[in-house]
């Protein structure tokens, strides 16, 4: 035997080098076994211990030497099996005997690329500094003045406009007497200066400015994507509040495609164009028009890469919805196929999924967060069918990716908005092109917060994933890596997997009062914001003096006003 | 908050009117300005209604300069009102000016059979070069360059002014005359930042506080018409949203109220020009007020109008007889002129609601956004 190698262990990792450190009790822990069965990627096992444990019997001392064997949960030194601190054994845990401790001095990059697989995984960027949007202060008061509004009593109209609204100049409107009418389709003039296209008058919803962010089915566990909807369904019905929420790629059940619901849905394609066969044939059996048609380009977590739902996903009822075979890798290309330059892509498929709903649907393209937003922007501006534009930033997140784009990849949302913003000011177009902002939102718990100064820097409404994904589903991911398992099918709280054994573990109802809860608190909280700065009838959009920052380069950057 | 004396008469009357109602609401005001636009003149300019007046405030230089510059546009001057400066009473707070003055000029010759869109582009132009011309060195102040209208703005108190100017001896007279006396509350005493505000026959005032300023003023500026400019108060806009409705749009009046003050969907599906009404609010989304503000305004046809938002707690008042209406921020005011009134028939409008009287002010007449 070569002792040397024996017993250095040279070429394994030390407990050090993980990101989390699992502490347990050897005193408390009954050996029940939950944890080492809950643990997702099996960080943790059962391990025989041989314990020498020296006794002595009688009156004398008589010290002898026995070898006893302990079982015991022991931590592995795999970095493909290293531990994520989603703390799914502490949950369940009857006796807190077991924790994991997350270690900042941890390696996990260095280490975790064996088989020159770089690191992938889900989640969001691992940055937990305060964002831009996060810093945000609304800080003009009204008080004397133009008092204050009742958050309480007030009425507050909290509505957006999802679809291009035309500008003045460009209305077909005619006196009739004191009163204006609409003028008929074929009193209508020509385009002119790309304000109008033959009279068309573009579709508009008006919408709840918080919408839920496009997650997919087949991403999201058939539980957690029908909590969502009912979530939606509910506050629609019931709460009277307009929430729209985005399928993502990969379409939408065909018979909530064919209720009166469909109307509540953004109904995404992306470059892999899944789930659409199903939906173009179910559009003649459709009762209601979706609410929007969202063309994805780019996603912020990871810009300019695109999808994959790994085969273990596909299971039946989601091949079945994507129209593909089960247990197939089903990858979404970077860039859509038809694409050789944006006139050709994005126009036409505006144009076509316009016309497909006979032009009654709004219809925008999702761009990550860029430099190069702004040419997307004036593109659109010149486009008399596009409806909007969402940006999503550095700060969204995704069911996987590599560790390399979610990190260093993208563009922070709060100047590429303002930016837009600005740009679509100086052309007098503010208010005809929507702008969506995306990732982030929620980011630290401030959904409501983050929304509005989102509006204020010039958007017109934001989307929230990951947020709902935690207020809603309690889902352990972070900023510290934890968890962001999303990749694996291994969803310890049974959102982002089809296995039905960890899905199960997700009640869609109670998904569905948390997202009721999560949108009328945000409500309540935009009320308590919008009052004091004396806001009601509309949406604030770039009431930019009603923001400060402690930071005068953001200040600068944003042109609002700095506050110390 | 500032308060506003807007009176409206079938016969000429003196601004002084409109000065002693505002001191009787000298309560709210503080005295440190008055600001007054007079339109279908009487006095000096009744035969001269077909005039351009410019209106404004020189240094001796600035005098010199602006005469240059008017002749050298081709306008020739055909009358020249300078108050006939009262020696005993206290002068201005910020001590007298050298010319405070209202000229009528002829048009240049090339532009006199033109278009009247052409002539009004042409004395907006003239106006805009001659604020750049004065606002650095404060030697000249134009407020209005329009036919039948003649503005004044000082810093002071209304009463002490009105009385410097000697408002009361009959040469300056008006059927429309819209007055506001200043409470200075957000910016510096600065002539520019003073209501009532007048761009091509649309005039405003405004008390309150503009909450959705910013996005107002970014929305006009960018309208790519050169006299929505300035913004030294933010009740400038009100002025603005007018002219733009009316004037660039061709709205009738009442539409300037679900502008400002939109009404909610389901409200608009209740009238009878709901489909316009939608896509006027969706277009015009970023001109709703969110107030709270009291606007009193005329049109260049002479209706006068006061609407308010929702918001606006303490509303203006409108009254009167045929004949004569005032449109004022506060009762006492409305007391003061026109007293012999059935107080029955006084009109507060509220949030749906908007005075308007018709020119000859024969009746007032209570048009509400939730009229089918």
């Amino acid at each position: 035997m070569d002792a040397a190698t024996i017993l250095d262990n040279n070429h394994e990792l030390s407990l050090r080098e993980f990101p989390y450190i699992i502490r347990w009790r050897d005193d408390r822990c009954t050996r029940c076994g939950r944890c080492t069965t809950v643990c997702p990627v099996n960080a943790i096992e059962p391990a025989p211990h041989v314990h020498r444990r020296i006794y002595s019997e009688g009156s004398a001392p008589n010290p002898k030497a026995e070898r006893e064997i302990v079982h015991v949960v022991k931590q592995v030194t795999d970095v493909d099996r290293y531990c994520t601190g989603c703390g799914a054994c502490t949950l369940v845990c009857p006796n807190e005997a077991i924790e994991p401790e997350y270690n900042p001095r941890h390696k996990l990059l260095t280490y975790k690329n064996k088989g020159g697989v770089p690191f992938r995984r889900g989640g969001r960027r691992n940055d937990p500094s305060t964002s831009t949007v996060d810093q945000l202060k609304f800080t003009r008061i009204s008080m004397l003045t133009d008092p204050a509004l009742d958050a309480g009593r007030h009425e507050f109209r909290i509505r957006t406009l999802l679809g291009r609204n035309l500008p003045p100049e460009a209305l077909p409107l005619r006196k009739r007497g004191d009163r204006l009418v609409v003028s008929k389709t074929h009193e209508r003039g020509q385009a002119e200066n790309g304000h109008t296209a033959h009279g068309f008058i573009p579709p508009v919803r008006e919408i709840y400015p918080i919408r839920i962010g496009s997650m997919s089915i087949g991403a999201l566990s058939p539980h957690m994507w029908e909590g969502l909807a009912m979530g939606v369904a509910y506050l629609n019905e019931v709460e009277g509040m307009p929430v729209v929420m985005c399928t993502g790629e990969g379409g939408m059940p065909p018979r909530l495609l064919k209720s009166r619901f469909a109307k509540y849905f953004i109904l995404q394609i992306a470059s892999g164009y899944f789930g659409w066969d199903e939906i173009v044939h179910a559009i003649p059996e459709m009762t209601e028009d979706p609410a929007g048609i969202e063309i994805k380009y780019g996603q912020g977590a990871k810009p300019g890469d695109g999808g994959l739902l790994m085969a273990y996903k596909v299971l039946r009822l989601i091949a079945q919805i994507r129209g593909v075979p089960e247990f197939v890798d089903l990858a979404s290309p970077p860039t859509h196929q038809t694409k050789y330059s944006i006139e050709e892509a994005v126009a036409k498929m505006i144009q076509s999924m316009s016309m497909a709903w006979g032009f009654r649907v709004p219809v925008y393209p999702k761009i990550s967060g860029t430099k190069t937003a702004m040419a997307v922007l004036n593109n659109l501006a010149r486009n008399p069918y596009a409806s909007a534009l969402c940006i999503d930033g550095e700060d969204g997140g995704t069911g996987a990716a590599y560790n390399v784009s979610m990190d260093k990849m993208g563009h922070p949302i709060a100047s590429n908005i303002r930016d837009c913003y600005l740009d679509l000011v100086a052309q007098g177009k503010q208010n005809e092109l929507p702008l969506i902002a995306a990732g982030g939102m929620g980011k630290t718990g401030n959904l409501a917060a983050n929304a509005a100064a989102m509006i204020m820097l010039g958007a017109s409404a934001v989307d929230t994933g990951k947020h709902i994904m935690q207020a809603a589903a309690w889902c352990f991911g972070d900023e510290y890596n934890r968890c962001n398992l999303c990749n694996t099918g291994r969803c310890p709280r049974g959102i982002t997997t089809q296995d039905p054994k960890l899905y199960r573990r997700l009640d869609p109802d109670k998904v569905a009062e948390r997202v009721v809860e999560v949108f009328k608190s945000a409500d309540v909280e935009l009320r308590k914001i919008f009052a004091p700065l004396g806001r009601s009838t509309e949406l604030p959009i770039g009431m930019s003096d009603a923001l400060g920052v402690a930071d005068q380069s953001i200040a600068e950057r944003l042109r609002i006003s700095y506050v110390c | 908050m500032c308060r506003l004396s807007a009176i409206t008469s079938s016969e000429y009357f003196s601004p002084m009117e409109n000065v002693m109602a505002l001191n009787t609401m000298k309560e709210g005001h503080d005295g440190s300005g008055l600001g007054l636009v007079l339109r279908d003149l009487g006095g000096d300019f009744k035969e001269l209604k077909r005039y351009p007046i410019l209106s404004g405030i020189a240094s001796r230089e600035g005098l010199a300069e602006l005469d240059t510059f008017m002749s050298g546009l081709g306008f020739r001057e055909v009358h020249c009102w300078e108050p006939d400066i009262d020696g005993r009473a206290p002068e201005p707070e910020l001590g007298r000016r050298d010319h405070y003055f209202a000229k009528a000029y002829e048009y240049p010759v090339d532009i006199q059979k033109r278009p009247q869109a052409e002539k009004e582009e042409l004395l907006l132009d003239a106006r805009l070069a001659l604020r750049e011309l004065g606002e650095e060195d404060e030697s000249i102040f134009v407020f209005s360059f329009y036919p039948d209208t003649v503005t004044l703005k000082e810093v002071g108190d209304p009463l002490e002014l009105g009385r410097f100017f000697r408002l009361d001896d009959g040469k300056l007279k008006a059927r429309i005359i819209l007055a506001q006396g200043r409470q200075n509350t957000n910016y510096d005493i600065y002539l520019y930042a003073c209501h009532p505000f007048f761009l091509q026959g649309y005039c405003t005032m405004t008390n309150g506080e503009n909450t959705a300023f910013v996005p107002i003023m970014e929305f006009l500026t960018s309208r790519d018409f050169p006299g929505y400019m300035g913004y030294n108060s933010d009740s400038e806009v009100f002025a603005h949203i007018l002219h733009y409705t009316q004037r660039q749009l061709g709205y009738p009046l009442t539409y300037y109220k679900d502008v400002i003050t939109p009404l909610a969907e389901k409200e608009i599906d209740a009238r009878k020009d709901a489909e316009a009404l939608r896509l006027i609010r969706r277009s015009l989304r970023p001109l709703c007020i969110d107030g709270p503000n009291c606007v009193i305004g005329f049109v260049p046809d002479g209706t006068v109008f006061m609407v308010q938002d929702a918001k606006k707690l303490r509303p203006g008042i409108v009254g009167g007889v045929p004949g004569k209406y005032a449109l004022m921020s506060e009762e006492c005011g409305l007391d003061e002129a026109v007293p012999k009134r059935d107080q029955r028939e006084d009109f507060s409008p509220m949030k749906y609601d908007m005075a308007i009287i018709r020119p000859g002010a024969s009746e007032l007449v209570r048009w509400s956004q939730l009229t089918p």
